[in-house]
């Protein structure tokens, strides 16, 4: 299974929820961090550095020797990443999305690729969980690659968990893509439920079957669950507004190791996702009969 | 070229949910009429503090999708082979050979399927990301925007928002504009960065509030942005506060405050008030935060005013076709 | 030897822009010629991402050898150079005032961009 934790709002607890479900989970699994701008699962993980790599994409450069200035490449270029107007192209590969496009309509073939770095890969062994961590570059802004280089780390065959960034836009919907379940997590607050209505509105798009995590259950109002209700989303596990919850993500702690009484909190969430994944098959099962 | 003076502040956080938004509906109540610029595209959320309403709204156009004109498709595949991004499915068609489709979620319009399709079967239209609104509030006028679903241009989207934000500071002959801007690091951060006069991050005691907190001053040192630092949340965990404080001096930046952690801000949020709106015990703690970034102090003379020039934003606003005159005159 | 100048007019009299990558209208003055083209900066604007590199490729096709603005992003500026385009910095101006400070010889060339750049 292939289950990524996401949300519309930041900070309502995506990175807790990942890391004590990968804690509790019993058997190897994966932990994707694909929050690649500010990775944080580490800090909560621990465990032995294994491997760490250098991520690339590719970006066009020139050679001049076989270049005659025509500036088919500048021309075709989307993204004003490659400037041409008489002489060899210039080009600005912070603007460039690796699309390959230049290379190709170069009638001389004076346009190859080279590296330009975007920022690193590290995997970490923690007891049963594997941590496959992607950190961008700062000053790089686009986060989709790196990302995508993340996943392609990713065993199959084996349990993965995949904490996303915050938000709705690229970044969020390459980690979403190919999941096979999503934990949308909120709060009840004005800001936790309008952000959830964007996020429900990304998966359904995506086609992805969700559920929710409603956090620091107490806080706010009712208006979330009336949403839920009416929409017919399952909610799959309510952690409460607990100050002490807070001081020890603070501290970098695993609520299920520095709180036991929570311990059930998290196997309790696997549980629900199972029988909810287990009624979504059974479902479709029905739907292709007919 | 305009002499106003004109400031910019940016609030931004790294981590996400330190509570800008709500610290930012804080600082529009304090400055009383500043221009507000919602830049969380993505999220954006400060609209449900200050009920804004809306007096125009525009389409964002920008960029462009493929779309493959499935009755011409032959099924050759060459897109599926060319496409760097995985946009391009494969479908069975009517006579059971295969025809293939444009995700338009994955599309980054980069244009290698239309131009190498051999049989001319796709499409290129504009795409429309999403709309951007001028409104008025009972704090001051606001331009805020939603980007469309997973769309690409979250960055010139940002940037569009804050070009008329700023055009609209200039009309009223100068001012401050205040700016809620994005969670993380990348191209949406960046763009509501360039040129501002200052930022504040907002960050909580926490270790991965920390780690967000040094990457996110790597980012505004690298964009030559002075930088404030406060600590929301501050007494959740005082000597992480302390650690974090030491770390953000090292790093350049100046300390603005801490803001205790209090209960009573969902209270607010819930009746669509800013904090200082309330009587919430940590209203005195935003306020001297707000003392403490100190801003239109001083006015500079014209010649300190650095316009970032936001490029490619006019024509996103401006509609003339293009037309080239002549005429002749002696100097 | 022709120079554009930014501005948001169409005479002589309009006055500098201060900004290259936005100004809505280029004057390309030429000096042999005593002439001028006004060309318009707004439809170009329309794309994506880089206009202040797209405003760059505009006056280089026009075939301007020098620039007269006030301020110069720094992907702007590196194409302007790569294409031999030299940037003259000036103040608040007409565009009239400003030619005949490039006349005498007042103007200042820039080294460099003289502004942060954009992301995009």
């Amino acid at each position: 299974m292939i289950l990524a934790v996401a949300s519309g709002k930041g900070g309502t607890g995506k990175t807790t929820v990942s890391v004590n479900l990968a804690k509790v989970f019993g058997a190897r699994v994966q932990l994707l961090d694909c929050d690649v701008e500010e990775p944080n699962c580490h800090l909560f993980i621990g465990g032995n550095p294994c491997s760490r790599e250098v991520v690339s994409i590719q970006v066009p450069g020139v050679d001049e020797s076989l270049c005659d200035g025509c500036g088919e490449c500048g021309r075709f270029c989307q993204y004003h990443a490659v400037v041409s107007f008489g002489g060899a192209p210039l080009f600005f590969p912070e603007l460039c999305h690796g699309c390959g496009g230049c290379q190709k309509v170069c009638p001389r073939g004076a346009i190859g690729e080279k590296e330009r770095r975007i920022g690193i890969v590290e995997t970490v062994e923690a007891d049963k969980v594997t941590l496959i961590q992607g950190s961008l570059d700062v000053g790089v802004p686009m986060a989709p690659p790196l990302i995508r280089a993340v996943k392609s780390r990713m065993k199959h065959g084996v349990t993965s968990i995949l904490d996303a960034p915050p938000g709705t836009s690229c970044p969020v919907i390459s980690t979403l893509r190919c999941s096979d379940f999503v934990l949308l997590v909120t709060e009840p607050t004005p800001f936790g439920l309008h952000d959830l209505r964007l996020a429900v509105e990304m998966v359904k798009e995506l086609g992805i079957p969700f559920g929710v995590v409603i956090n620091r259950v107490g806080i706010g109002d009712e208006r979330v669950y009336t949403f839920c209700g009416e929409k017919g989303i399952p909610v799959l596990l309510e952690i409460p507004d607990d100050r002490r919850i807070a001081e020890t993500y603070s501290r970098g702690e695993l609520v299920v190791d520095a709180l036991p009484e929570y311990g059930s909190l998290f196997s309790t969430l696997l549980w629900n996702i199972r029988e909810v994944r287990g009624k979504e098959k059974g479902a479709k099962r029905v739907r292709s009969k007919n | 070229m305009s002499g106003a003076k004109i400031e910019e502040l940016v609030v931004i956080s790294g981590k996400g949910g330190t509570g800008k938004t709500s610290l930012t509906a804080s600082f529009a109540v304090l400055a009383g009429n500043a221009v507000l610029a919602d830049c969380d595209v993505d999220a954006a959320d400060l609209h449900l503090l200050l009920r804004p309403v809306v007096l125009e709204r525009h389409e964002f156009r920008s960029g462009n999708e493929a779309a493959i004109r499935t009755e011409e498709c032959v099924g050759c595949g060459i897109c599926r082979e060319d496409c760097r991004f995985d946009a391009i499915n494969v479908v069975r068609g009517a006579n059971g050979r295969p025809k293939f489709t444009v995700d338009p979620l994955s599309c980054e319009g980069c244009g290698v399927c239309v131009r190498f399709c051999p049989v001319k079967a796709v499409s290129f239209p504009e795409r429309v990301c999403g709309e951007w609104m001028v409104s008025e509030t009972r704090c001051g006028p606001m331009v805020h925007a939603r980007l469309g679903l997973a769309a690409e241009n979250s960055g010139k989207l940002v940037a569009v928002v804050r070009r008329e934000a700023r055009r609209m500071a200039e009309e009223t002959g100068g001012g401050l504009i205040i700016t809620d801007g994005p969670p993380g690091i990348g191209c949406p951060v960046i763009s509501s960065l360039t040129g501002a006069s200052q930022a504040l991050v907002v960050t909580e005691p926490t270790v991965s509030g920390g780690h967000d907190l040094e990457r996110v001053l790597a980012l505004t040192r690298h964009f030559s942005v002075p930088t404030a630092v406060c600590v929301n949340k501050w007494d959740i965990n005082p000597g992480m506060t302390e650690r974090i404080e030491e770390m953000a001096v090292r790093a350049g930046s100046r300390l603005v405050g801490r803001i205790r952690y209090d209960g009573t801000v969902t209270t607010a949020q819930l009746q669509e008030l800013a904090v200082v709106e309330t009587d919430a015990p940590s209203t005195e703690d935003i306020r001297r935060v707000w003392n403490n970034l100190g801003l239109l102090k001083d006015l500079p003379t014209k010649d300190e005013v650095g316009d970032p020039g936001h490029d490619d934003v006019d024509a996103l606003v401006a509609k003339k076709p293009a037309e080239k005159k002549q005429g002749k005159k002696s100097l | 030897m022709k120079i554009a100048l930014t501005t948001s007019g169409e005479t002589l009299d309009a006055p500098l822009d201060g900004r290259f990558g936005r100004a809505p209208i280029f004057i390309l003055y030429d000096l042999e010629k005593d002439y001028f083209e006004v060309i318009d900066n707004r439809q170009n604007l329309n794309t994506a991402q880089g206009a202040g590199i797209q405003a760059a490729e505009t006056i280089i096709r026009a075939k301007a050898d020098c620039l007269i603005t006030g301020h110069c992003g720094p992907k702007a500026f590196r194409v302007l150079t790569a294409a031999g385009v030299t940037v003259y910095n000036c103040g608040e101006a007409t565009v009239a005032d400003a030619l005949n400070a490039f006349k005498g010889g007042t103007l200042k060339p820039l080294d460099s961009a003289d502004v942060e750049g954009h992301w995009v």
